[in-house]
């Protein structure tokens, strides 16, 4: 979902050739490159802007689950997905700290999303509207984010490579949990099954979506790919996703909302239908049916926030004053 | 809202009793106390420690990248500072 990441980034750097091939040889002897290294400006932009809407995304991302923590069907469920929603604002945390090392701060970063600036996944600007949607975005949406962030583990930056790995070992017991209520809810009762089908119905196209533009649209992929910042194409991922998920669904006994789907034995892979790439630039740009609500909710969270922030940085100080003053009494 | 930042401390983890503590990344806090508290919520749900330390960001020297020749380059030019430099004939055994 992350390449979504980079639309509309500026890759172009104004370093001479020289240092660029320096730069280059290094990527391809797949020497990692640390916080504190001569890069490109253009790899320094890329990264920050990147990693900083993977972070978003991960904190906005914890608002369509969150919704549902209240009304989770039993106690297991609702535990489950307690700890995978605070799992979530942890890598926003990790990928937050990455992102830091490159010289951007947390509350420039912070800012950005406020003020609607910086971009993040679209898939979040969807309503979660029955228990059924957990399910789905645990399977699906996480799906697609393992598949996205497996290759991210071996990014040429180290900090955000690093970041990756720990997100990784995570993500795993989301897509796992979110599988299981589909399951519970697929072998359930025809009222039961119908909601499995309906979330199913729902977060097909939006999670094929997640890996951005096609190939042919994606105006950084080639730099990106060149500096091993991404390993794979979107429209490459996007199959692995599709050959991955669709056995998983037939497992459960539900369709697919495409009829174009089907196994092609020639390529090893399944053929699929073309993807509404209207509704997904609308839903980028803003146009979404919550992305007003997700953004109006984390600047209440960071202005209902801020009395503590305030009083935190307030004691901190009393108590540097107070050690300060007697040092100076006891010499 | 807060007009200054709040400060970035780095975070160490020891994974057991043994090993040493190990670099695992950073978070915000206004204070040592917080900044243990929330290096615990964000780097070990999973068990990931025993032992945490936090180091205020602005307390670390590091040094240059830029001198990483001068720095480390006559370590790697000094092979007869490895075992392996020395020939030792097999009938002597393991030394």
């Amino acid at each position: 979902m992350y390449s979504q990441g980079l639309i509309g980034a500026k890759t172009e750097t104004e370093e001479d050739e020289a240092f660029l091939a320096r730069f280059q040889a290094r990527i391809d002897a797949e020497e990692k490159i640390e916080p504190n290294d001569p890069m490109p400006e253009g790899y320094r932009r890329t990264l920050v802007r990147q990693i900083g809407q993977h972070a978003h995304s991960e904190i906005v991302g914890m608002l369509p689950e969150g919704n549902w923590i209240t009304r989770a069907p039993s106690l297991k469920r609702k535990a489950a997905l307690l700890a995978k929603v605070q799992d979530e604002g942890g890598h926003g945390l990790y990928l937050y700290c990455a992102a830091e090392t490159l010289g951007v701060s947390r509350e420039e970063m912070t800012e950005e999303l406020l003020s609607g600036k910086a971009k993040y996944s679209s898939i979040f600007n969807y309503p979660t509207l029955t228990w059924a949607d957990i399910g789905a975005i645990g399977w699906l949406v996480d799906g697609a984010a393992i598949m996205n962030q497996i290759p991210l583990c071996r990014c040429s930056y180290g900090p955000y490579a690093r970041a990756m790995i720990r997100v990784c070992k995570e993500e795993s017991f989301h897509q796992r949990q979110g599988y299981e209520i589909m399951m519970t809810l697929a072998g359930g009762t025809p009222e039961q099954k119908e909601l499995a089908q309906d979330a199913l119905n729902r977060w097909w196209w939006p999670s094929l979506m997640m890996f951005g533009p096609h190939d042919s649209a994606s105006q950084h992929g080639d730099q990106s790919m060149k500096w091993k910042i991404k390993r794979f194409t979107n429209d490459e991922l996007r199959q692995k996703f599709v050959d991955a998920t669709v056995p998983q669904g037939e497992y459960l006994g539900l369709t697919f909302p495409d009829p174009d789907l089907k196994w092609n034995e020639d390529k090893q892979g399944y053929d699929f239908g073309a993807i509404d790439w209207d509704e997904f630039w609308r839903v980028v740009k803003g146009g979404g049916s919550m992305n007003r609500e997700r953004i109006a909710v984390r600047r209440k969270a960071w202005e209902d926030g801020a009395w503590v922030r305030e009083a935190a940085l307030a004691h901190a100080d009393k108590r540097r004053a107070r050690r300060e003053a007697s040092k100076m009494a006891a010499e | 809202m807060a007009t200054n930042e709040i400060p970035l401390w780095e975070v160490f983890i020891r994974p057991r009793n043994g090993l040493a503590h190990k670099h695992c990344g950073s978070v915000h806090a206004t204070d040592e106390e917080m900044a243990i508290q929330a290096a615990r919520d964000v780097y070990t749900r999973r068990g990931e420690g025993t032992s945490i330390w936090v180091v205020p960001s602005a307390a670390i020297t590091a040094s240059d990248p830029e001198h990483k020749d001068e720095n480390f380059e006559p370590a790697l030019s000094k092979v007869y500072r490895h075992p392996t430099f020395y020939k030792i004939p097999d009938d002597v055994g393991h030394m």
